[in-house]
């Protein structure tokens, strides 16, 4: 039940390329980070495959992407992918719906994270819209989750 | 660092690319199958806007060499003209909560840090971090950034800040009693050193005294088009001051014609 090479490379670059979609703004401030959630996914699907260095390094590549301060999103991806690694045991067997859960609080703590670094660094009055990418990426997980089942099975074939 | 992040950003370059690639395709298309007519029109208001400004650009340079003489009387220094070079914006979103575009030409093109960056209506903002292949711009209504104006009818000098809106700028350290209304032109002082002086960067349309607090509340819209530009001017300012002396008239205008 692994993933191809190809699968993970495929749907990280997909998921960096959602991150950064034009989207009118009012739509793009609930954008919810995409690679993140597809990390959660393969750390939990296929624990052995991508691990805490693989999603640091992909972290670098988020950063420069969206102009963060370089080791934010590095930061922020390794510390969910090891929390995601402790628990992918509990997670596989959990329906759905109680996965959303737990992605609520992972998404939750990654969005917090960000906002302490980037109040340290920048004088930005978040607005309360700041949280809405992890309500949404709460809500976009159940689809999230059978699209990337799907990939990883047919992938196998 | 930044040469770390010059060498990733061209890793993951192909990605925004790949991003902005079906915007841009569909304003390809859209040019193609625009009507003769409506191309005809447009011929026919461009010819006109170029001999209207062409007329006003003859007139520019006799005020130029005016200028340039009377500042030599003066003693004064004189500031080379700028060189530009067009960018184009990528269709790519960065953060929701910052004004930051992502352009496509970068340090290969030897842009620099904190360069001005204007559009053919005024200052769209400054060169956040120059790439490899492409560069960050920081607009003037990013919430992080400031930019020094003054007033061009009576030279009041303020500091515009952004308000995080893309047509909105705050002008929040002018007093109550301070002589600045509506429909005030704001142009760069050349304060800072990062912006060249007198290009147009906003017009005030809001002025409201607030008896009971120390500052008024401002606001202007900036000149250029923030949320439609799609090509920016990426100037080279050269603010090496030029001590002046007649003959070198000549030379100056030379270097002026520059790209």
């Amino acid at each position: 039940m692994k993933g191809n090479n190809s699968d993970y490379f495929l749907t990280v670059v997909f998921a960096m390329g959602l991150n950064i979609l034009p989207l009118p703004a009012a739509i793009n401030i609930a954008n919810p980070d995409w690679v993140l959630l597809v990390l959660i996914y393969w750390n939990m699907a296929t624990p052995e495959k991508l691990g805490v260095f693989n999603a640091w390094i992909l972290g670098l590549f988020v950063d420069v992407l969206t102009g963060r301060l370089l080791g934010l999103h590095a930061l922020v991806y390794a510390l969910i992918s090891y929390a995601c690694l402790k628990f992918h045991k509990r997670l596989r067997q959990y329906p759905v719906a109680q996965q959303s859960l737990y992605v609520f609080f992972f998404l939750l703590f990654s969005q917090m994270l960000i906002f302490w670094i980037e109040r340290i660094q920048s004088n930005i009055e978040m607005a309360l819209s700041f949280w809405l990418p992890v309500l949404v990426g709460t809500l976009v997980w159940p689809l999230v989750y059978s699209a990337l089942r799907f990939i990883r099975l047919s992938g196998r074939a | 660092m930044n040469k770390t992040r010059s060498i990733l950003s061209t890793i993951v370059y192909p990605v925004q690319l790949l991003v902005s690639w079906p915007i841009e395709f569909s304003e390809q298309a859209y040019d193609t199958v625009v009507s003769y007519s409506a191309l005809k029109k447009e011929n026919r208001r461009l010819k006109k806007k170029q001999l209207i400004d062409s007329i006003k650009l003859l007139k520019f340079e006799a005020l130029e060499n005016e200028n340039i003489r009377l500042r030599a009387l003066l003693e004064n220094s004189f500031k080379l003209g700028e060189q530009v070079l067009v960018a184009e914006i990528l269709s790519v979103n960065l953060v929701p909560y910052e004004h930051v575009v992502v352009v496509n030409k970068g340090s290969r093109f030897g842009i620099k840090e904190k360069q001005p960056v204007l559009d053919a209506n005024g200052i769209v903002g400054q060169v956040l971090r120059p790439l490899l292949l492409s560069s960050e711009v920081m607009l003037i209504t990013d919430p992080n950034h400031a930019i020094p104006v003054q007033v061009n009818r009576n030279g009041l000098r303020t500091i515009a800040i952004g308000s995080g809106q893309l047509d909105r700028l705050k002008l929040p350290f002018l007093p109550n009693n301070a002589d600045i209304q509506p429909g005030d032109l704001l142009v760069t002082s050349g304060l800072g050193g990062t912006f060249p002086q007198g290009y147009p960067v906003a017009v005030v349309d809001h002025f409201t005294a607030q008896p009971n607090k120390p500052f008024a509340s401002i606001f202007a819209t900036p000149k250029a088009k923030l949320d439609r530009i799609r090509e920016l001017l990426i100037v080279w300012s050269d603010s090496t001051p030029v001590p002046l002396v007649f003959p070198e008239i000549d030379e100056i205008d030379d270097s002026n014609e520059g790209e």
